[in-house]
């Protein structure tokens, strides 16, 4: 669900040949019977829901798609997507997307990882730190979205109080949500709230994973804090690493409810991100075939980059094993 | 020496302390923010300099959210349907990680494949297609119409966690209920189940959860005020009552308070399914 905690990417390794265990009895083939009828009732939904609207998708981005009951929609075609090529706000809502990204992916990545180390021992009051930072990962984005809207609001708002008032960083409050770049900062500053709880959670799964006697081997050898952090820490946590990077891109590309809540894409379509673009698309001025050229375009992307991610990721590791 | 080591460790800890706290601090203050706003009266809210404490703390929002514009309706309109949901998915995907996990049969590769590609692709990527399925199966605008729809969207992912949890049960057990003559459904319903009560519970949470936040497809396929569900009523109580922000937060206050506990309570069960998922790769 989009507007949950991201789900496992492509890094749930396609794991598809699964081992399955041969039942001992007599009659093989009953058995796979019984175990095609555990699958069927999930399966047919998941066909129908997931399976039938991925292939829709793509048929329907091949045509002038007319809502109305009756209507022919006509095939045209690569016609959307030569539209899409052409479009500057779509164009523009990649950009967007993109300098979320940029901004967003490293800073949650690094503050994830400070934190995850930081609590990666024996503390008291450990459970309570990770509790907390992982609740703005639980709550519920439209509730975030408003709050930092409230929080980034030109007059009044708590934001430019401390910016004007406490820290006499800026004369005149500013107009965070009104302008494209502030507006971005605005959104970028909730994804990162919000998102630095989960890194934190993961990279401290695959922290309490490193082994206690790498370090004390390393520690022999009169290796400091910090050399056994660079050479055996981030070597060991490097799939982790990578995980967390290919599902927080995949993410970022994602991005819609703070942005359709906190700006609605304006002013003058300055915010759009493709997401908040294709709603608009589709639901707003009705254009269905437009809107799934826009969304598949995005999956590929989505796709193509999840995948460059991971080969990468994959290449470097073998290099450094050979 | 040994004092030197045990003071550096202990300067360590402290400063581990200080940054753990202030990152605390930083993380929980919109929310200390939102409930603060929350209990303020109306003709404070434009106060300037804002208070992080409130100087007159007041309950009327409380009050007025939930007895304005069919709150309580869609309180219960959510949790009806996170409730089914849950339900449906746990059924569901557990059935469906069973058969995964324990049967052979021609196609099983492909089948599991098709399920991990789900992974993969985007919810908000198919909103479209999805749309015009609900509008041709009549489920626009209908509240149990929500539930097939969270249910698919969902299934993968637990299918995913669940198979994965299954496996580890070891076949000698089956083989015993064999011997006993249990059917399939039997190993299924009195073995595999009970035995993976953790999984399940960490499927249930996230579905819970999932569902309970869900925004984007509710506002896309429900018109009529009395099917909505909680999110939509509270990104609604924005335009209906102007800049009354009180009672916004005090909506989002009630709306957030169920999942606080249910993940408090769970939490470390959320963590298992969260890490297993992730680095199983």
């Amino acid at each position: 669900m989009a507007t949950t905690t991201p789900t496992l990417g492509p890094l749930a390794r396609v794991t598809a040949r699964g081992a399955g265990r041969r039942p001992a009895g007599s009659s093989r083939r009953r058995a796979g019977l019984a175990g095609l009828a555990f699958i069927v009732p999930g399966f047919a939904l998941y066909l129908l829901i997931i399976g039938y609207p991925a292939v829709q998708s793509l048929l329907i981005s091949l045509r002038d798609y007319q809502i109305t009951p009756g209507a022919v929609s006509p095939w045209i075609g690569l016609d959307n997507y030569v539209r899409a090529f052409g479009d500057p706000v779509l164009g523009r809502s990649f950009v967007n997307a993109a300098v979320y990204m940029a901004t967003t992916v490293p800073t949650q990545m690094l503050i994830g990882l400070g934190l995850a180390v930081l609590l990666d021992t024996v503390l008291p009051g450990r459970t309570l730190f990770r509790v907390l930072f992982y609740l703005p990962v639980v709550t519920s984005w439209v509730i975030v979205s408003l709050l930092f809207q409230y929080l980034f609001a030109t007059d009044h708002g708590v934001v430019n109080w401390f910016l004007v008032d406490v820290v006499g960083a800026v004369d005149q409050p500013v107009n965070w949500l009104g302008q494209r770049w502030t507006a971005m900062a605005a959104v970028g500053a909730l994804g990162v709230w919000k998102g630095v709880g989960w890194s934190m959670l993961i990279f401290l799964a695959a922290l309490t994973g490193v082994p206690r006697e790498l370090h004390e081997a390393a520690a022999l050898d009169g290796a400091g804090a910090l050399r056994r952090f660079r050479f055996v820490t981030i070597p060991f946590i490097r799939g982790t690493t990578v995980t967390v990077l290919i599902l927080l891109v995949i993410g970022g590309f994602n991005v819609f409810t703070s942005v359709l809540l906190m700006t609605g894409g304006g002013p003058l379509d300055q915010t759009q991100v493709p997401l908040t673009y294709m709603y608009r698309q589709a639901f707003e001025y009705l254009d269905f075939g437009y809107g799934s050229a826009v969304s598949f375009l995005l999956t590929s992307l989505v796709l193509v980059v999840a995948g460059l991610q991971y080969w990468l990721a994959r290449r470097s590791a073998a290099d450094g094993a050979a | 020496m040994i004092a030197g080591t045990r003071r550096r460790r202990s300067a360590v800890t402290t400063v581990r302390y200080v940054l753990l706290v202030g990152a605390a601090i930083v993380l929980a203050l919109p929310f200390a923010y939102m409930v603060s706003t929350s209990l303020k009266a109306h003709s404070l809210l434009l106060e300037y300099p804002p208070r992080l404490i409130p100087s007159d703390p007041t309950l009327d929002n409380y009050v007025q959210a939930w007895g304005a514009n069919n709150f309580g309706r869609y309180f219960l309109n959510s949790t009806f349907v996170a409730i089914a949901t849950t339900a449906g998915t746990v059924l569901l995907a557990s059935m469906m990680a069973y058969g995964f996990a324990r049967f052979r049969f021609p196609g099983k590769g492909v089948l599991f494949g098709m399920v991990v590609v789900g992974l993969t692709i985007p919810t908000m990527m198919l909103i479209i297609p999805q749309f015009l399925l609900a509008k041709d199966l009549g489920l626009l605008n209908s509240l149990p119409g929500l539930i097939p729809f969270y249910v698919g969207t969902q299934i993968a992912f637990s299918t995913f966690l669940l198979r994965a949890f299954f496996e580890q049960i070891p076949g000698e057990l089956d083989e015993a209920m064999l011997i006993d003559g249990g059917g399939a459904w039997r190993r299924y319903w009195n073995l595999a189940v009970p035995l993976s009560r953790p999984a399940l519970a960490t499927v249930a949470i996230f579905t819970f959860l999932g569902s309970w936040d869900e925004f984007v497809w509710a506002l896309t396929v429900i018109n009529d005020v009395s099917q909505r569900t909680l999110p939509i009523g509270i990104a609604l109580f924005r335009g209906q009552h102007g800049t009354s922000w009180g009672l916004v937060f005090a909506a989002s206050v009630i709306a957030v308070l169920p999942v606080i506990v249910v993940y408090v309570v769970f939490q470390r069960h959320l963590v298992a399914g969260l890490t297993n998922g992730a680095l199983k790769s």
